[in-house]
């Protein structure tokens, strides 16, 4: 059974993994992007202190989250309704 | 609302597809649609020609020979139910030739028959008795001495209802309806003549045949020879009430008929909508865990979960309830507690307990069980459509031409449906199949799916990125529909993506398992083979890629202009009664109803001002990180609405461990679930019988959930909510549950114009119902996109990194069955343990053959995570490498099996993909050995404490 910390290591990578398709750059702002929308503070601040046992994009994004904060909509999943849109839905 | 027994019109209608016809019917003028009957036009001015064997449920027969009427210029007698109207046409009902016809035919009906009515179950409501009197019979002039089938011995091995062959006028209305309406084709008239008789399968009981117990031949049955055995235990009802379903995400209406406050049988509504008259074995019949003998409806706290259960006041539950929260929040933080809402409870319970975490916890520590089911739904089709929820009504199946139905197995997970879809197989719509197991769909009567792509658990995005491969490089995609209705840029970008050489089926067959040939034909009838429809379920969401699954399930649909009409979209099949409903109401942790998400200061702001406290802008936990969090010491309170976590939740050592690290954990549920056993609160609650509120099914469509009998634990639990969150200091003071769905329309856009009243009105509502579309959407994206353009999303296959090796080597896929839902807290209470006592193993023959196991044998399921015991049963319903099992049962804890592994993006756990052994067992696992002992421990239950007199 992983830690804690090997879970939220594993989960910052496996998010990262699955925006690599999307290129270094554009993965690591996806990637901080998902974090900052979907991780509650707690999370986040642990996962700032793994940055040492993420792969390369994860580890990224974990660095622009520290140097910059949550940057704007990343993909269309963080793209929320806004206060009176109908219509919309979840994002998990 | 009194007894109103429901009016049958004898056939079908018809739809008006041009000018009305006009005829005349004794003497009086009447317009119908082309095609209709003489008997349903009859019945719609007003006039009932006798009948047996006609029902407007059912096509049209004509064996009965009661229905018959005179036409002016036309020879003989014909049958009014398969007799259509034609223009001018002068019918007359009732002339003294007719009555002798129809009294002759009744009295050989009549003379084979018992002559019990008095004392017959069905006494009153009988149409055969009914019909009797309206042809005027009095006497038989045959007798009764000659031949019959009054000794013919009746069938009780159904729980349920029974069969009474002395009482059956083998009208074929159970057969035709098994048929027509249920589709599995189970009964049928065998023998000729005199001989002639109702059998089920080769001549079975009920029991053992291939009869699935929807109930649909017993409502079809116009006397007692199919019958409810309640009706026969408690008589005939007095009053019927519509409400919905709690059981699946189908969202079927009945009819709860009542006698007093009693519940006499479960009718499905003909007027539903969701349902459209029919039911399954579950809604139908098995509502009996309401009144089970286990059900607790005191509360009871204790210090300790080593202690046993000690019932307590209503009042001092409610007040150590808060008191601890408030205590945990003051000594760990505001943080430290959270709660689970209930897909099980209406909209309005699950609005409140949210409410109550946000507005009272203060945090968005909030979860519900679309965590371990459909969150990537949620993910998928936001990023690809902008919203998440099915794109159709479930009449759309209707206009089909291709159904595609990938990780579902509706005809055991959402049974109803199951039904409408074969209808439209039947009828000539072409099936695919994507699934690792060989499920009913892909071949049962009168049904075969054109391809069956039996895929390796794990490889769904594989599979539908080679089929888009297909699509793209074969120019079968809708260039026209893509240019005008998705962003072209972001299409040519995917297109290139799947269009690579390793993407091909030839090059990803050795991943995915799947013959290329056969996927290729597969995309192309996709592709080309008119309205193509998908419909998915768990199995293309509880990956490590289910979110990625849903968007190339999306990416499908828009590159073959399969969405924005009748017959085509993406339709996700949700699990539980509410679970749409569940996700409406803001249960997850970082959106409030309506899908707003906590940071966004204006979507805040609107919800302290209704709340008048200011909120929390940071995201909540989800379930498994509250699990985690626990363990690490950091969350230590929750309260569970209607959710056995334990149980229905991946790795049970691990949800074990984050419960018992906990210092408060509340359970309001029915049953002393298994969850219960880690709880130092338990709050009663209650059934769907006994509340008011509402539930919205997968269609989107909120329908009335409505209060039949009181709640036998003394409140709804709306009402225990509220008194929490009262005793927390909050000012909630509701009256009705109308009262909260109004707060819900005026925080949530999409409800803008759902009210009680509007409900009452129209049935149902389908969301978003809005000023501009204020009796709701049945099909979505009409016009456009959610968003604006439907959107490409490259997704890329990753492999899960649960892998098979030499220690485990196979893989392990779980899922539900027909007579059992979920965790089986309410189906294991009910007589639907005749079907699936246990949880069984299902291995293929080879797989089998090589461990020396033999079908029925105890044998051991060992993976990573765990290890259970539980019977094999050998079967090629599974692919050789895969074996399968359901969670049905807390004796076998199918979930002590599976891993931590989740999806990328929701963290929905990756239950379809478990690398497993098995080997032969000679017993229970010492985890179950120790978890059957701690559960009996923990259920203790000391005797209330009555004051001396």
């Amino acid at each position: 059974m992983m830690s804690t910390d090997q879970r939220l290591a594993y989960m910052a990578d496996q998010i990262a993994r699955n925006f690599a398709a999307i290129g270094h750059d554009k993965a690591a702002m996806a990637t901080a992007d998902h974090i900052a929308k979907f991780w509650d503070p707690r999370m986040k601040a642990r996962i700032a202190g793994l940055t040492d046992s993420l792969g390369p994009v994860a580890a990224r994004a974990i660095a622009i989250l520290q140097e910059k904060g949550a940057p704007p909509p990343q993909t269309h999943a963080t793209e929320y309704a806004d206060v009176a849109g109908a219509g919309h839905d979840d994002a998990g | 609302m009194g007894w109103i027994g429901e009016i049958d019109l004898g056939t079908k209608p018809m739809p008006v597809t041009g000018p009305l016809v006009s005829l005349t019917i004794d003497g009086q003028p009447v317009d119908v649609p082309a095609g209709t009957s003489i008997m349903r036009a009859a019945a719609l001015m007003g006039t009932n020609i006798p009948k047996l064997c006609a029902t407007d449920t059912l096509e049209s027969f004509g064996s009965c020979r009661i229905c018959l009427v005179e036409i002016d210029g036309r020879a003989g007698y014909p049958a009014s139910c398969t007799t259509p109207v034609t223009p001018g046409m002068v019918v007359r009902t009732q002339t003294d030739k007719l009555a002798k016809l129809r009294k002759g035919v009744m009295e050989l009906y009549i003379s084979d028959h018992p002559l019990d009515c008095l004392t017959c179950s069905a006494n009153g409501d009988c149409e055969l008795q009914d019909q009797a009197g309206a042809v005027g019979l009095r006497d038989v002039r045959y007798g009764y001495d000659g031949a019959n089938h009054l000794d013919a011995a009746k069938d009780e091995s159904n729980p349920y209802f029974t069969f009474d062959p002395a009482k059956c006028i083998v009208c074929s209305r159970c057969v035709r309806a098994c048929d027509e309406v249920q589709g599995t084709l189970a009964l049928t008239v065998d023998g000729r003549g005199f001989s002639s008789h109702i059998a089920a399968s080769q001549d079975e009981d009920f029991l053992s045949s291939e009869c699935v117990s929807c109930g649909a031949c017993v409502q079809a049955c116009p006397t007692s020879a199919l019958i409810e055995k309640e009706v026969i235990k408690v008589g005939t009802p007095d009053k019927a009430v519509i409400t919905t379903c709690a059981y699946c995400g189908v969202g079927c209406t009945f009819r709860a008929e009542m006698r007093g406050e009693q519940l006499v049988r479960m009718v499905p509504w003909k007027d539903g909508k969701a349902n459209r008259g029919h039911s399954c074995v579950k809604g139908r019949f098995a509502w009996g865990y309401a009144n089970h003998k286990e059900r607790i409806l005191n509360p009871m706290i204790r210090a300790s979960v080593h202690e046993p259960w000690r019932e307590v006041s209503w009042e001092e539950a409610i007040a150590h309830t808060a008191s601890e929260f408030r205590r945990i929040q003051s000594t760990y933080g505001t943080r430290a507690v959270g709660g689970i809402t209930s897909s099980r409870c209406t909209n309005e319970e699950t609005f409140l307990v949210q409410k109550l975490i946000r507005q009272g916890f203060g945090n968005n520590n909030v979860d519900t069980c679309a965590r371990v089911c459909h969150s990537p739904t949620g993910y998928g089709l936001k990023t690809t459509f902008g919203t998440s929820a099915g794109t159709q009504d479930f009449d759309s199946v209707q206009h089909s031409d291709v159904i595609l139905v990938i990780g579902a197995n509706p005809t055991d997970g959402h049974p109803v449906f199951a039904s409408r879809m074969k209808r439209r197989l039947r009828q000539g719509a072409k099936l695919i199949v994507i699934d690792p197991r060989r499920t009913d769909l892909v071949r049962s009567p009168h049904i075969e799916a054109a391809h069956h792509l039996s895929l390796r658990p794990g490889t769904n995005v594989a599979v539908l990125t080679a089929m888009a491969h297909v699509i793209v490089t074969e120019g079968l995609f809708d260039e026209a529909y893509i240019r005008e209705r998705c962003d072209w840029d972001e299409y040519e970008d995917w297109a290139a993506f799947v269009s690579e050489d390793h993407r091909s089926p030839e090059a990803s067959a050795e991943i995915t398992g799947v013959d290329p040939d056969e996927l290729r034909k597969a995309a192309r009838l996709y592709a080309t083979g008119g309205n193509g429809a998908i419909y998915y379920g768990l199995g293309v969401t509880e990956h490590s890629q289910g979110s990625s699954t849903v968007m190339a399930i999306a990416n499908l649909a828009m590159a073959t202009g399969n969405v924005g009409r009748e017959g085509v979209g993406v339709n996700p099949l949700r699990g539980q009664n509410n679970v749409q409903g569940a996700c409406d109401m803001g249960s997850f942790p970082h959106e409030f109803s309506g899908y707003r998400h906590v940071s966004d200061p204006e979507a805040r702001a609107m919800f302290e001002d209704a709340w008048g406290v200011p909120l929390d802008d940071e995201p909540g936990l989800r379930i498994p990180n509250m699990l985690d969090a626990a363990t690490d010491g950091a969350f230590k309170a929750l309260f569970i609405q209607g959710e056995d976590i334990l149980q229905s939740d991946p790795n049970t050592a691990h949800v074990a461990a984050g419960l018992a690290a906990m210092e408060c954990v509340v359970v309001q549920d029915l049953f002393l679930n298994e969850t219960a056993n880690y709880a130092h609160v338990f709050l009663p609650g209650s059934t769907f019988l006994e509340k008011d509120g509402t539930f919205t099914n997968a269609e989107r469509r909120i329908q009335r959930v409505r209060k039949v009998m009181s709640p036998l634990n003394g409140f709804a639990d709306w009402e225990i909510v509220q008194m929490v969150a009262q005793a927390m200091g909050l000012g909630w003071n509701y009256t009705h549950p109308s009262e909260i769905m109004d707060e819900i329309a005026a925080l949530t856009p999409s409800f803008a114009n759902v009210h009680y009243d509007a409900l009452e009105e129209h049935g149902s509502l389908q969301w978003p119902a809005t000023a501009a579309a204020p009796l709701g959407t049945p099909t979505m994206h009409l016009d456009g996109f959610v968003r604006g353009k439907g959107r490409f999303v490259v997704t890329d296959y990753v492999a899960t990194d649960e892998k098979t090796g030499p220690r485990f080597p196979l893989l392990l896929t779980t899922g539900r069955i027909l007579s059992h839902y979920n965790v089986g807290a309410q189906t294991r209470r009910t007589d639907n343990v005749a079907w699936h006592p246990e949880d069984l193993l299902e291995i293929h023959p080879h797989d089998a053959e090589n461990r020396g196991l033999h079908d029925g044998q105890w044998v051991s399921l060992r993976s990573r995570a765990g290890e259970t015991t539980l019977r094999a049963l050998v079967t090629e319903r599974v692919a050789p490498g895969v074996v399968y099992t359901t969670f049905h049962h807390p004796t076998t804890q199918a979930n002590v099996i599976t891993t931590d592994f989740s999806d990328w993006a929701t963290n929905c756990p990756e239950y379809k993909v478990t690398a497993v052994q098995v080997s032969p067992s000679n017993g229970p696992s010492d985890w179950q050995e120790s978890y059957e002992a701690q559960a009996k421990r923990s259920r203790r239950i000391e005797p209330r404490l009555e004051p001396a007199e």
